[in-house]
């Protein structure tokens, strides 16, 4: 079972992150790097499923030259080899494009039987791309899932809402997103990190996959940040003295602000 | 070397924070309390590598890595101790090259399978090693062994203890190495500090061990001990730097948010400085260990010099310890608060693998002076 896992390299949630002055994207100078943790998971889930299936496990990541790292990441928890679609011409990409580049580079792996993905991206948190992909590539889409199980050409998913629980059923080759329900991911070993930058990484442009330039990136983008604002600093709040009254105050206070 | 963004030595050193922050933090203080670390903590160090390192895989560098991170990510040089035993019980096993015992011993302790410890010191011998008693004497196709062995590191939980045995004449030429299983008793020590490192007095009275269980060849014992000594030493001057950077830590996390007189501690010039001066200390003999390790873990003759980093970081460790329990006032000398236990840690890091005296007196006989 040959399964192709989606990784995304995305400024860590503990550091302060911001966009450019020069055109609201992201500024990756200003934060620490790391692969995003929801697809640790999709790693995870990936290396479970070959451990019980066989087959073979491709990372594909599209980002800058650094998101080296988070490949390697993906690779030293054991996945067997990647693609990185690294391209100045990416740069600004929006979810369109960003699923139309994944689709290509899906497409020059042989027998793909499985894509995961995580459902959000912890950076843009669009959760779309999942979902347009398996347009794109025609597959059947089962994402949001807190539990995978393959059963010969079937794959069956548990996905979890406000509502209640639906249990989904596809038959391969398809498309899934993974919640952080989904499993806890590995440590990548010792072993698996000094591994890891011996397995093929191979780089390619928009230009390797048949794509014009123009479609992605900026300007092939369908919407446009035209302006952005720091969030205010958060203001001191108001101090209450409790002389007895304490509680009628807090009362007032939610009145005022017409949460009760 | 160290100090070099590698990638594998980035994601080495967070695999081994995670490792720390998520599996020994968490359950340190049951396992104080406890006087030993489970065995499911080995099996999860195998399982991320980590206890073959040096062995089937990496080197030495790696070793200080991985100390240097778990002390300061929370561990204590008592995990490493407890968790660790493997580093002084198997060297000696895996370099004979005797396939049998490294598939019987080695490789198990490797796996997290069994744990092993060594036994040189005795009652009437510690540095002194040339001086031990314990008696092997070669019966048919076993060895009987009779003697004491005292503070042997994993000595109660251990599945087996690589025994220095007198074997032939006095003095360092009739010592040998045996693996020993069974057959004595332990008398389990309550210590200063290292709690949850469990630490036993081994007793033989005509243990009988198989002949095939000799590491190496018979009273060839004393080369391989001291040669193994070199690594060790080594590993307890990390054991130093990392504790006292941790204390460090600790101290100016404490100095920052403890307000005294209406202004936080580290506001105070004898405080801030008191901290520049700890961590000068610290970081002087964190290059010069590195610097060292690098030359051994290179195969270099550097025996004084790795006297001189075992020293240098024990007495850092000491004072910069003391200083963080002093920095930490009352709360300093609460079992609660984590700069005790490091207080009384560090403590056994100038005696074990040579004390302080013995290292200098070597220092000064390499250099000629003694």
């Amino acid at each position: 079972m040959n399964i192709v896992v989606l990784v995304k390299q995305v400024p860590d949630t503990w550091s302060e992150r911001k966009l450019t002055d020069a055109d609201h994207t992201l500024d990756r100078e200003s934060a620490d790097a790391v692969l995003d943790e929801i697809n640790e998971r999709a790693v995870e889930e990936a290396l479970q499923l070959q451990e019980a299936h066989g087959g073979e496990v491709t990372v594909i990541a599209m980002g800058p030259d650094r998101a080296t790292d988070a490949i390697r990441k993906a690779l030293s928890m054991g996945a067997d080899k990647a693609i990185h679609v690294s391209d100045e011409a990416l740069h600004g990409s929006d979810v369109l494009a960003t699923a139309k580049v994944l689709a290509k580079a899906i497409g020059t792996v042989e027998n793909v039987d499985l894509v995961i993905a995580g459902n959000e991206a912890t950076d843009g948190r669009a959760g779309a791309v999942p979902a347009i992909l398996a347009e794109l590539l025609g597959l059947p889409q089962v994402t949001q899932l807190r539990k995978v199980t393959v059963e010969g050409t079937t794959i069956k998913g548990e996905r979890e809402t406000d509502e209640g629980v639906a249990f989904l059923e596809a038959s391969l080759p398809a498309v899934v997103s993974v919640t952080e329900k989904i499993n806890e991911p590995r440590y990548p070993s010792f072993k698996g990190i000094m591994a890891a930058k011996k397995k093929p990484v191979s780089t390619v442009t928009v230009a390797d996959l048949g794509i014009d330039a123009s479609e992605v990136g900026l300007s092939g983008a369908y919407t446009q940040v035209l302006e952005a604002a720091p969030k205010p600093p958060r203001s001191a709040g108001q101090r209450v003295e409790d002389g007895g009254d304490g509680g009628s105050k807090i009362a007032e206070f939610l009145v005022g602000q017409k949460l009760i | 070397m160290i100090t070099k963004d590698l990638y594998e030595r980035k994601e080495f050193r967070q695999l081994v924070k995670d490792f720390t922050r998520n599996e020994i933090v968490p359950h340190l203080d049951e396992w104080e309390r406890q006087g030993e670390v489970p065995r499911e903590l080995h099996k999860k160090a195998a399982e991320l590598d980590l206890l073959g390192i040096g062995f089937e895989h990496g080197d030495l560098l790696d070793s200080v890595v991985l100390t240097e991170e778990i002390i300061q990510s929370g561990g204590s040089s008592g995990v490493m101790a407890a968790l660790f035993t493997l580093g002084i019980a198997i060297p000696h096993i895996w370099q004979s090259g005797n396939q049998d015992l490294i598939e019987r011993f080695a490789k198990p302790a490797i796996r997290g399978e069994k744990i092993g410890s060594l036994a040189v010191t005795e009652p009437g011998a510690g540095s002194d090693v040339a001086g031990i008693r314990t008696k092997a004497v070669k019966e048919g196709d076993h060895y009987i062994v009779n003697g004491t062995k005292t503070f042997i590191t994993s000595g109660c939980r251990a599945d087996f203890v690589t025994t220095a045995v007198r074997t032939g004449e006095k003095g360092h030429k009739g010592i040998s190495l045996l693996v020993i299983e069974d057959g004595f008793t332990r008398r389990k020590l309550d210590k200063m500090g290292w709690h949850c490192s469990d630490t036993a007095e081994l007793h033989f009275d005509d243990v009988h061990v198989p002949a095939k269980n000799l590491v190496g060849e018979e009273n060839q014992g004393f080369a391989l001990i001291m040669r193994q000594f070199q690594v060790e030493r080594i590993t307890m001057a990390v054991e130093a730097y990392a504790t006292a950077q941790r204390a460090l830590d600790l101290t100016v996390e404490w100095t920052r948010n403890r307000e005294t007189f209406g202004k936080p501690l580290i506001k105070n010039q004898v405080v801030s400085h008191k901290l520049a001066e700890m961590a000068q200390k610290i970081d002087l003999a964190r290059t010069y260990t590195r610097e060292v390790a690098a030359r051994v873990n290179r195969n270099e003759e550097c025996v004084t010099e790795v006297c001189f980093a075992k020293n240098a970081a024990v007495q850092a460790c000491g004072e910069v310890v003391d200083a963080a329990v002093q920095l930490h006032g009352g709360m300093g000398y609460m079992r609660e608060s984590e700069v005790e236990r490091h207080y009384r840690d560090a403590r056994i890091l100038g005696i074990g693998g040579g004390a302080s005296e013995v290292m200098t007196e070597l220092a000064a006989r390499r250099l000629g002076f003694a």
